[in-house]
This record gives structure tokens, C-alpha cells and sequence, in this order.
């Protein structure tokens, strides 16, 4: 039996939850197990899995969870410390309504499990999902659409202007034996709509499952999405995400792509500019070390005249940790006017650690501004010196230098918990050397300093 | 405090510093003065231990150390605090981080304990304040996007809030508005005190209309050959540097 069949053995495990299925996503599934079948894992002989070998899924045994059950305590301090967030959250795929919480869901907005979005009306839903990120996007989008049984559905009706931010939050346990989901995300974001969708990946220390998320986003004409692809997943999972967007006219897609757990991590992100005035930022953060897998994968097609885009990837990579970074930028015949930046840059703290980085452009229009760029390398010695010359001795200053360097891109973050905490994390892993405890702290002072700063506005009012 | 004895430094095998002797007593304002290329940048970049600067033969002691042989951080930690003529940005370094971590490393070095925040936070919004600079800057990175004014002006809070005993400012003058100049200057002002010792480098007498030396060397092609008092200043001003030069030939 191939590596393949023996992953496709896991479907009739569900068989009698699949009896009651409309009998599209019984097709959708049969397409899904045909299409992954005849593509296969990829192996490094293709060239977008070149750097990635994906054996450590292609010949694991995963089951499939059948319960949600989590301590609500432990949730809760594995939780984003969002005070008023919109939140579902699954357990090894399977949906926990009892650690999900949507009590602040606004008029115009649904966020629902699609297993009820599919038992309420599966109709309205059938006409949108996998219309992107579909069995051909990869084998491993197709090996989603075979298993996909649950997931996230947003929606926001037109003008709906959503402040709380929306978190769909994968727990991953630590089970006895490893388990596999394949949960699916569906945006879809109505004209002039805007909301901030955060995607969380944690769980147990110990665990060691594989998670392969397949997600989309529609994007109507002048729709603002901010989306997080935030990845504290426990050190021994093995995590899949493949995220397509679709962007109309005057629609602006932030993502903040942050990856700092995982032993194999794999992100896919796919930005389709369809139309004028249609933007596109992406930021991405990794931070791999020990034997960590980290490889990012992004795509942007300028499908239009006037679509700018704008990316920034900065990875730091110490023991034997390997990360790659493929961003490619498109520009279609026609689609004169556009703007498009990229640059990736990366710090090895260590010479046994490992970084692949290619960035591509491919250009079929003469009115087009891009530019694009890779960095690897070394701290800026004069920046060493210059905080030396200032009392900072050396380990010191270059950890301050490694923590500013991933703070770059954690600037562009507007909700303040998430940047806190990314820093934090950051500051937590960098190499003793660097005297973290004095770094974290001056970031503590940072926030107390902010405190007073309010607590003085409060005296003035 | 500071002491050069016959300094020669060399820059890529050629010799910049030709045997300068230098002395400044506690409480002293000093300025260097001289044509381009007289080797003041050397000098400056030498006393910080910057890389590259090959000294040959001489001294540097600074209250009784050698300088030479103490790391660039034991410089600041001892007192010895550089003001730069082109100041680095420092990407993503914000500037509070960095005023906090070089106060507790000076205090660790002294063997004092960290300053409590509060504490931190008042000093530096005093200071902050006194060099007309708005709170928001310590959220800024380091010298990032700065004005040459701006970057002139984070040289003398660093100064203010990490109180050295001999602060050097490499031509703090240069690219500063009249107005950035006065309150450049009046921070360096507040920094005179009985016990500490401040020594500038300048190419323009200008600076010194608003910080009065007590004493002004001339230095010209690696050593100094002339002293004198801030009316040294006014003659270079209005006679140039020329006279010294062949007064010094001679």
C-alpha cells in the first residue's frame, strides 16, 4: 500500500457522520481522495518542495480525534490574551463550543463551525467553498478536501466593520497516539466589510500531531482583512497551511505570517490582485532553532493595472534549524501600473543553521515598479559598536540587535497583546549569551512605562 | 583625568597621529581645533576604540587606566562617553531600551543595582524636556529617519541621563540650525561641573561662541602645536589656521 492509500484508509473511520452529508461535499471528498492520490506527497524532486522533505507526514500514522476535550484551565493560558475576541476553537480538529466564545459577535457578522454552517444551510455555503485553494492548489490542499469535515466560516455582510478580532484558535494535545486534522477556513469579507481574523496555533509541549489547514478568503470590493497565521504550535507538530485570497477592487489584505514553534512547518500563502486598487502587504516573522523546519511559500499575482503589493519576511535561524523562504511576485500581461516591493532577510546565529531563499519576479508588463531583495548575514557591526560605545557590552548588544531585527516587522502590528508577545517570545528563545533576563525586563519597563504615561492622561482629564 | 602621552596612530599603515600629548584636569572644557585632515577624527575614534586605528607608539590613561586596554563598553562603564559626528541609526532599537540597558550596564559596573522604572522614567522625561525633545521619541528606534539636528540632539540626552565624567563630542556642531545649536550647547553647558571634564572637537570657532573653553588646542597634521584660552579661538576665526601652521614649521 502506498504512503497515500494508507493516509485515504483513515476516511471510513468517519463513515457514519459522512452518511449524513449533502451530496456535494460526499463528491467534493471523493475528488479530494482521487486528486491526492494521483498527485502523491510531494517529494524534493518538485521544484516548490525542493527544500522541504515532507516524509516525516508522507510515512507517519495518524489517527483521527473523536473528542474536544481539553482542561478549560490549561486552554485558557494557552488563549491570546485578547480582552474582547471573537473565538472558536478546536481541539485536534474537532470543534470545542465550550472553549469558543461569541458573545461579542456584532450584527452582520457570522463566525460559525462549518459543520453547523453545512447542518443549517449547506447550500449557501457549498457555492463558495474551495472556489479557491482547491484540489489543485496541492496535494495537500487535495488531501484536506478528501478529510475536511470541520473548520471556521466568516462571513461579514457588506459595510460591517468588526473591532473585536476574530480567532480561530487549533489546540493541539498531546495524545497517546498522534493524530491528524484537516480543518478549513472560509472568509468571506462583503464590500467595504473589515475585520482582523486571527488563525492561533498552539497546544500541549508534548504533542506531536500534523494539522493541515486549508483556508480562503474573498475579499469584495473595497474589503479590509487583516489576517494573523500565528504559530506557537508545540515543537513537535507537524503543521500545513495553504491560505489563497481573492481581492476585488480597492481591497487591502494585511497578513502577519509568524512562525516560532513546529518541527515541520509548511505555509503557502496565495494573493490573487483581480482588480484595480486592490493591495496586498505580507509580513513574515520565523524563528526556528534546535532542528526546526520552517518553509514559507508566497505568491502574489497582479492580475490587474494599479494593484500594489508589498512583502517583508525576516527569519532568524540558530542550532541546526533550517528555514526557506520562496516569495514570488507575478505581473500579468497588461497590468500596467503596479507596484510591488519584496526583501526577505535572515540572521544565522549559528554556522550549522541553514536558510534557502529565493526571491522571483516574473514581469509581462514594461509599466511596473518592483524591486526585490535577500539578505543573509550578520548583525551591522557599527550598530555593535555604536551600543558598546554606550556601556552595552557585547552579547548584550547583539541581542538587543537580534530582538530590534525581529521587531521590524512585529512594528507593522497593530494589536499590541500579540506584539507583546511575539517580542516576548523572541526575547525568550535568543541564546543565553545574549542576557535575555536584562532585555526582557527593559521590555517590561517598556510597558510599565506606557502604564504611567496613561495613568497620567487619566489625572489630566 | 585623561591623559595622552605622544599618541602615534596609524590608518591603514599611514600615520595620522604623530605623537599627541594632551592632559585634562577634573572640571575642564577643552576644545580641539583644526584644519581637515589634522587627524581630530583619529583622535576621537581611538579614545572609543573603534576598529581599524593602529596606535604605534604612546599612552592613553583615564583616571590612572590604561584606555588602550580596556574593552569599548569598560570605556563607558568608567565614564569615558563619546558623542559622535555621525551618529548610527540603530533600526528597531528603540531609544528607551537602549538609555535603559547602557545606565544599568554603567551601574553594574559600579556594582549598584538596576534604577527602579519609575525612577527611570522620571529622570528621563526631565531630560527629555530639557533638550525640547517630545516624550514619543523613546518609542523611536535609535537615530532612525532623524534629523542631523535630532541625531545632535539623542548625542547630549544620552549624555544628561548617563552623566560621564569626561563626555567627548566629535564635531558636535556640524549640521545644526542656530537654534539646534543653542540647545545643543546649553546641554552641554548643564553637563560643566567641578568634577567632570569635557572635551570638544571642532573644525568651526562658531561652537564655541556658545560653550566658552578654558582651553583650545590646535592640531594640526598629528600633533598639537598650539595651546592657548578661548581668545586662541577668535584668532584662529579671524587669521585661519594658516599662521599656526607655518608658525609651527618654523
Amino acid at each position: 500500500m502506498s504512503e497515500e492509500q494508507s493516509f485515504l484508509e483513515r476516511l471510513p473511520a468517519r463513515g457514519e457522520a459522512r452518511d449524513a452529508e449533502p451530496t456535494w461535499v460526499a463528491a467534493r471528498r471523493q475528488a479530494g481522495a482521487a486528486r491526492f492520490e494521483a498527485l502523491g506527497f510531494p517529494t524534493k524532486r518538485d521544484e516548490q518542495w525542493k527544500y522541504t522533505d515532507v516524509r516525516r507526514i508522507s510515512q507517519g500514522r495518524f489517527a483521527l480525534a473523536d473528542n474536544a476535550d481539553f482542561s478549560p484551565g490549561q486552554a485558557a493560558a494557552l488563549t491570546l490574551p485578547l480582552a474582547s475576541a471573537i473565538r472558536l476553537t478546536f481541539v485536534d480538529g474537532v470543534f470545542s463550543a465550550e472553549l469558543s466564545d461569541l458573545a461579542a459577535l456584532p450584527a452582520g457578522v457570522t463566525v460559525e463551525p462549518l459543520s453547523q454552517a453545512l447542518s443549517d444551510n449547506h447550500e449557501a455555503v457549498g457555492g463558495v467553498l474551495g472556489r479557491l485553494t482547491g484540489v489543485d492548489f496541492s496535494p495537500f490542499a487535495a488531501l484536506n478536501t478528501a478529510f475536511s469535515e470541520e473548520g471556521a466560516v466568516i462571513r461579514l455582510a457588506p459595510g460591517t466593520v468588526v473591532e473585536a478580532p476574530i480567532v480561530v484558535q487549533f489546540l493541539s494535545r498531546a495524545n497517546a497516539e498522534p493524530v491528524m486534522c484537516h480543518p478549513r477556513v472560509l472568509i468571506q469579507a462583503g464590500a467595504r466589510s473589515e475585520a482582523t481574523v486571527i488563525e492561533h496555533f498552539v497546544g500541549e509541549t508534548d504533542a506531536a500531531n500534523f494539522t493541515n489547514v486549508v483556508a480562503e478568503a474573498l475579499l469584495e470590493r473595497g474589503a479590509i482583512l487583516t489576517h494573523y497565521n500565528l504559530q506557537e504550535a508545540p515543537l513537535g507538530d507537524l503543521l500545513v497551511t495553504s491560505l489563497q485570497v481573492d481581492q476585488g477592487r480597492d481591497s487591502r489584505f494585511t497578513s502577519f505570517n509568524v512562525n516560532l514553534g513546529g518541527a515541520l512547518v509548511r505555509n503557502d500563502l496565495v494573493s490573487e490582485l483581480n482588480a484595480e486598487g486592490a493591495e496586498a502587504h505580507l509580513y513574515g516573522l520565523f524563528y526556528a532553532q534546535g532542528r526546526q523546519h520552517v518553509d514559507n511559500h508566497t505568491l502574489v499575482n497582479h492580475n490587474a493595472p494599479h494593484t500594489i503589493s508589498n512583502e517583508n519576511y525576516k527569519g532568524i535561524l540558530d542550532d541546526r534549524a533550517r528555514g526557506v523562504f520562496n516569495g514570488k511576485v507575478v505581473v500579468k500581461r497588461d497590468s500596467q501600473k503596479i507596484e510591488a516591493d519584496q526583501s526577505n532577510a535572515n540572521l544565522l546565529l549559528s554556522d550549522r543553521a541553514e536558510i534557502d531563499t529565493k526571491p522571483e519576479l516574473e514581469i509581462y508588463a514594461d509599466d511596473v515598479k518592483c524591486s526585490h531583495g535577500a539578505t543573509t548575514g550578520q548583525l551591522d557591526e557599527e550598530a555593535v559598536f555604536a551600543l558598546r560605545t554606550r556601556g552595552l557590552d557585547e552579547q548584550t548588544a547583539r541581542g538587543l540587535l537580534t530582538l530590534a531585527f525581529a521587531g521590524e516587522v512585529m512594528d507593522r502590528v497593530t494589536l499590541d497583546a500579540i506584539a507583546e508577545r511575539v517580542e516576548r517570545a523572541v526575547a525568550g528563545k535568543l541564546p543565553e549569551r545574549f542576557n535575555l533576563t536584562g532585555l526582557v525586563e527593559v521590555a517590561a519597563l517598556e510597558q510599565a512605562g506606557h502604564a504611567q504615561e496613561e495613568g497620567g492622561h487619566d489625572r489630566d482629564g | 583625568m585623561l591623559e595622552v602621552k605622544d599618541l602615534h596612530v596609524c590608518v591603514e599603515g599611514s600615520e595620522i597621529l604623530k605623537g599627541l600629548s594632551l592632559t585634562i584636569l577634573p572640571g575642564e572644557v577643552h576644545a580641539i581645533m583644526g584644519p581637515n585632515g589634522a587627524g581630530k577624527s583619529t583622535l576621537s575614534a581611538v579614545i572609543a576604540g573603534k576598529d581599524g586605528y593602529e596606535v604605534t607608539s604612546g599612552t592613553i590613561t583615564f583616571e590612572g587606566r590604561d584606555v588602550l586596554d580596556m574593552e569599548i563598553e569598560e570605556r563607558a562603564q568608567a565614564g569615558l562617553l563619546m558623542g559622535f559626528q555621525y551618529p548610527v541609526e540603530i533600526p528597531g532599537v528603540k531609544n528607551i531600551y537602549l538609555l535603559k540597558a547602557a545606565l544599568n550596564a554603567q551601574r553594574a559596573a559600579r556594582g549598584e543595582g538596576e534604577m527602579p522604572a519609575p525612577e527611570f522614567m522620571k529622570l528621563v522625561k526631565e531630560k527629555l524636556a530639557y533638550m525640547k525633545m517630545d516624550p514619543s521619541f523613546l518609542q523611536r528606534a535609535v537615530n532612525e529617519g532623524f534629523s542631523g539636528g535630532e541625531k545632535k540632539r539623542n548625542e547630549i540626552l544620552q549624555m544628561l541621563i548617563l552623566e560621564p565624567k569626561l563626555a567627548m563630542l566629535d564635531e558636535i556642531d556640524s549640521g545644526l540650525d542656530i537654534d539646534a545649536m543653542k540647545i545643543v550647547a546649553e546641554g552641554v553647558n548643564s553637563l560643566r561641573q567641578a568634577d567632570r571634564a569635557i572635551l570638544m572637537v571642532t573644525h568651526y570657532q562658531r561652537l564655541l561662541d556658545y560653550i566658552t573653553p578654558d582651553k583650545v588646542h590646535v592640531l594640526v597634521d598629528g600633533r598639537i602645536v598650539k595651546s592657548g584660552d578661548k581668545n586662541l579661538a577668535l584668532e584662529l576665526e579671524s587669521r585661519g589656521y594658516e599662521w599656526v601652521v607655518e608658525e609651527s614649521a618654523a
